[in-house]
């Protein structure tokens, strides 16, 4: 089997979902003729037909609000944000219609609100957010952010299969740089299940998205140095978290660094530090770390951006001062 | 058009810069087409504003198109030198619309641009020099690097910078506006949005409160015939962008957005209505995106010969130039220096742009709140002055190589 990018995967994902169910529709701004901004949805307007790929007027509320209620109907409507950052403007409906419409009115919202994440691409602060940490704070709205091709296949599927409201921030850094085989049949990957990228023995990365690649690359490169056995965990999943995954790689390495590209303070680093702090407490050798994004909106120079996003560098000085405790 | 090019009609079907209140248009909808515009420009009456423009005034919106055109021209170049940092943005056959308007304003009015109104902002006092600064994104540019392309402004010349979000400067500018009327100053301000900006919640309420509150503002809705690929049947049912006046019950009018005294015209009218306490106005400019979205951007789902059609039919220069000539009396060699000189301009812009230094990384730390004025480094990065090390690898992170997607 030919590998394929993540972008591709993301595609065959909407394809293969599209063609098993008829429930399943895409929304969004130049989905259609242009297939998107990033070419996401590229071909499906000429296999699926104009009314289950729909160009839409720039509304966001109005897209978002129309698959919650296309889902009460019963359809599986698949939005896409041009670029993850507006979705700042469907905030209102997606914390205070959709997160709570099963709970307070037994009303079932299953779609998903996918699009572009993220930095390390010189977007400036309108092209480049990391906004998972509002809505990981949202009861009743589960956040997946994949990192591999295999994943973001597999985790699209679920999500579109899922009851819920899935949030699927896509890392555009990663549309065309990872690739991966896909497995054979209908793959799914179930959400709410960490994935251990690496397996090692000294310390603990606890990541997701783009910065997964960084931890690897971080992880050779201190196996090359210093000797030392790096343990990475891709999260996969940010809401709901997997406990246990997080736990078990806790009390294998006794020593934790927690990696996210999104900023420091509301960040889930520090949901998943507290979680640690309160399960396994007795398993720690060291306090547990965090390597984030500075408190800065997100600037558009290279310099700039560079200082302001976690590098390699920054996860190789963490792990060797938990190494060295 | 697109689609399927049944509904064939002018820009609004009345001669443009007519006035509309409480009527609905006459049931045909706005579609462009540039082969439309007969002459150089509709021939304007003595009483337009633009009859009272010097010579000198009506040379001078000549230069600043030309600026406008060039200098995008030069970013052009820059871009495929790969010296610009992310996404270029073209006006191409815009200009007129940009310039116009803004020239209808006073120095103490505030406009708000959009990304197809460099010539606004070039107007309003904006520099070629920091234009390239900003798109090569330089240490010293207006920003500081910190913000994209012309996302850039200045209050005391009179331009408040846009950010991506559609809409939002709509309710940012009623706020300038509030301002202004709560001071009892004599100023106006002027607020551009693109047809699929209209599409937004921000537009709506923005435009709703400043009418309501009977604010000094000109809304300008630029209706170039796309939204990136989004052709504006799929934007609105509206018959026409200007209809929408009605809803907000505000006075609305039409202009041929590459007639660039026509679009001065009917922009004056509507900064003295609002001078004079008349409140919001909101102006369809109909004209038409040559271009891309952005540089990235091929067009596949623009119809063959459209463009084409536009650039040898209505470029809003090539019709200014007939007008300097028949009207104005210009010569080919008054033009040609015109040209020559804003060449000079750019050329000298350019000198010193490239020159110019990329930031430092600690000033990143600068400026998130007035109190603190200073970030301090996360744990990681205590003693050190820059956040990437040599032994990263230099063919992946932290290097953009992909021109796929738009910023
Ligand atoms: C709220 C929001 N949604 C989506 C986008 C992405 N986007 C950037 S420009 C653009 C099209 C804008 O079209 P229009 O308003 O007609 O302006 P034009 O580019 O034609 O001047 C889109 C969809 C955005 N910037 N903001
Ligand atoms: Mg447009």
């Amino acid at each position: 089997m030919a590998e394929i990018t993540y972008l591709e995967a993301l595609r065959e994902a909407l394809v293969e979902e599209m063609d098993r169910d008829e429930n399943v529709f895409c929304m969004g701004e130049d989905i259609g003729a242009y297939g998107g901004a990033f070419k996401v949805t590229d071909g499906l307007l000429s296999r699926f037909g104009e009314s289950r790929v729909i160009d839409t007027p720039i509304s966001e509320i109005g897209i978002v609000g129309a698959a919650a209620g296309a889902g009460h109907m019963g359809m599986r409507p698949v939005v896409e944000m041009q670029f993850i950052d507006f979705i700042a403007n469907a905030y209102d409906i997606l914390t205070n219609y959709v997160a709570t419409a099963r709970y307070r009115a037994f009303l079932p919202c299953p779609m998903v609100v996918r699009g572009p994440s993220g930095g390390y691409v010189r977007g400036g602060p309108f092209h480049s957010q990391n906004p998972e940490a509002g809505f990981i704070h949202t009861p009743g709205l589960k956040v997946v952010y994949p990192a591999t091709a295999e994943d973001a296949k597999g985790l699209m599927k679920s999500a579109i299969r899922d009851d819920d409201c899935v949030l699927f921030f896509e890392h555009k850094y990663l549309y065309r740089r990872i690739k991966g085989e896909m497995p054979q049949g209908d793959h799914t990957v179930p959400i709410g299940r960490a994935r251990l990228a690496r397996e090692g023995r000294d310390v603990s990365i606890i990541t997701y998205a783009a910065t997964v690649w960084k931890a690897l690359e971080a992880a050779e490169q201190l196996e090359a140095q210093d000797g030392l056995s790096v343990e990475v965990l891709d999260l996969r999943t940010l809401a709901p978290l997997d406990d246990e995954a997080i736990f078990a790689t806790v009390r294998k390495t006794n020593r934790v660094l927690v990696l996210h590209e999104d900023t420091r303070t509301g960040g889930i680093a520090g949901e998943i530090t507290s979680r640690i702090n309160e399960s396994c407490f007795e398993w720690l050798d060291a306090p547990v770390l965090r390597v984030t994004a500075h408190d800065i909106p997100l600037p558009y120079a290279p310099s700039l951006e560079d200082f302001v996003l976690p590098q390699t560098s920054d996860i190789v000085r963490a792990v060797r001062r938990l190494a060295a405790y | 058009m697109p689609a399927s090019g049944k509904r064939k009609a002018g820009p609004g079907n009345r001669e443009p810069g007519t006035e509309t209140r409480g009527a609905s248009g006459n049931g045909k909808r706005a579609e462009l087409d540039g082969s439309r515009f007969p002459g150089p420009r509709s021939q304007s009456a003595s009483d337009r504003a633009s009859a009272k423009l010097t010579r000198d005034q009506k040379i001078d919106l000549y230069y600043w198109m030309r600026l406008t055109r060039s200098l995008e021209e030069r970013l052009v170049a820059l871009y495929r030198q790969t010296k610009v940092v992310g996404g270029l943005f073209r006006s191409l056959g815009q200009e007129a619309d940009a310039v116009g308007s803004a020239y209808a304003l006073e120095r103490r009015d505030i406009l708000s641009p959009l990304i197809r109104n460099l010539g606004s902002m070039l107007v309003k006092g904006a520099t070629p020099l920091e234009i390239l600064r900003q798109y090569m994104a330089k240490g010293d540019s207006p920003t500081r690097g910190r913000e994209l392309n012309i996302h850039f402004g200045d209050t005391d010349r009179g331009f408040i910078g846009q950010i991506s979000p559609l809409g939002d400067m709509v309710p940012v500018m009623a706020g300038v506006t509030m301002t202004f009327k709560m001071r009892r100053q004599d100023r106006v301000g002027l607020v551009y949005v693109g047809d699929g900006a209209t599409s937004t919640g921000a537009f709506h309420e923005g435009i709703n409160l400043a009418a309501v509150q009977r604010l000094p503002l000109v809304v300008i809705v630029e209706n170039n015939g796309y939204a990136y690929s989004t052709p504006i049947s799929k934007q609105t049912a509206a018959r026409q962008f200007v209809d929408k006046a009605i809803g907000y019950g505000v006075p609305g009018a039409q202009a041929d957005g590459n007639d660039v005294l026509a679009v001065y015209d009917v922009t004056k009218a509507a900064v003295d209505r609002a001078r004079s306490g008349g409140g919001v106005s909101l102006i369809e400019v109909m004209t038409y995106r040559r271009k891309g979205h952005a540089e990235h951007d091929n067009q596949s789902y623009v119809p063959a010969g459209e463009i084409d059609r536009w650039a040898a039919e209505n470029d809003p220069l090539d019709r200014y130039r007939v007008v300097m000539r028949e009207e104005l009396g210009a010569t080919d060699e008054e033009i040609a220096a015109i040209d020559a000189r804003v060449v000079r301009d750019i050329d000298a812009a350019t000198d010193e742009a490239e020159k110019s230094p990329p930031p430092d990384p600690l000033d990143a730390l600068i400026g998130v709140y007035a109190d603190p004025p200073r970030e301090r480094p996360l744990w990681f990065r205590e003693g050190t002055d820059r956040a990437v090390d040599v032994n990263e690898r230099p063919e992946g992170w932290g290097t953009w190589s992909g021109r796929t997607g738009s910023v």
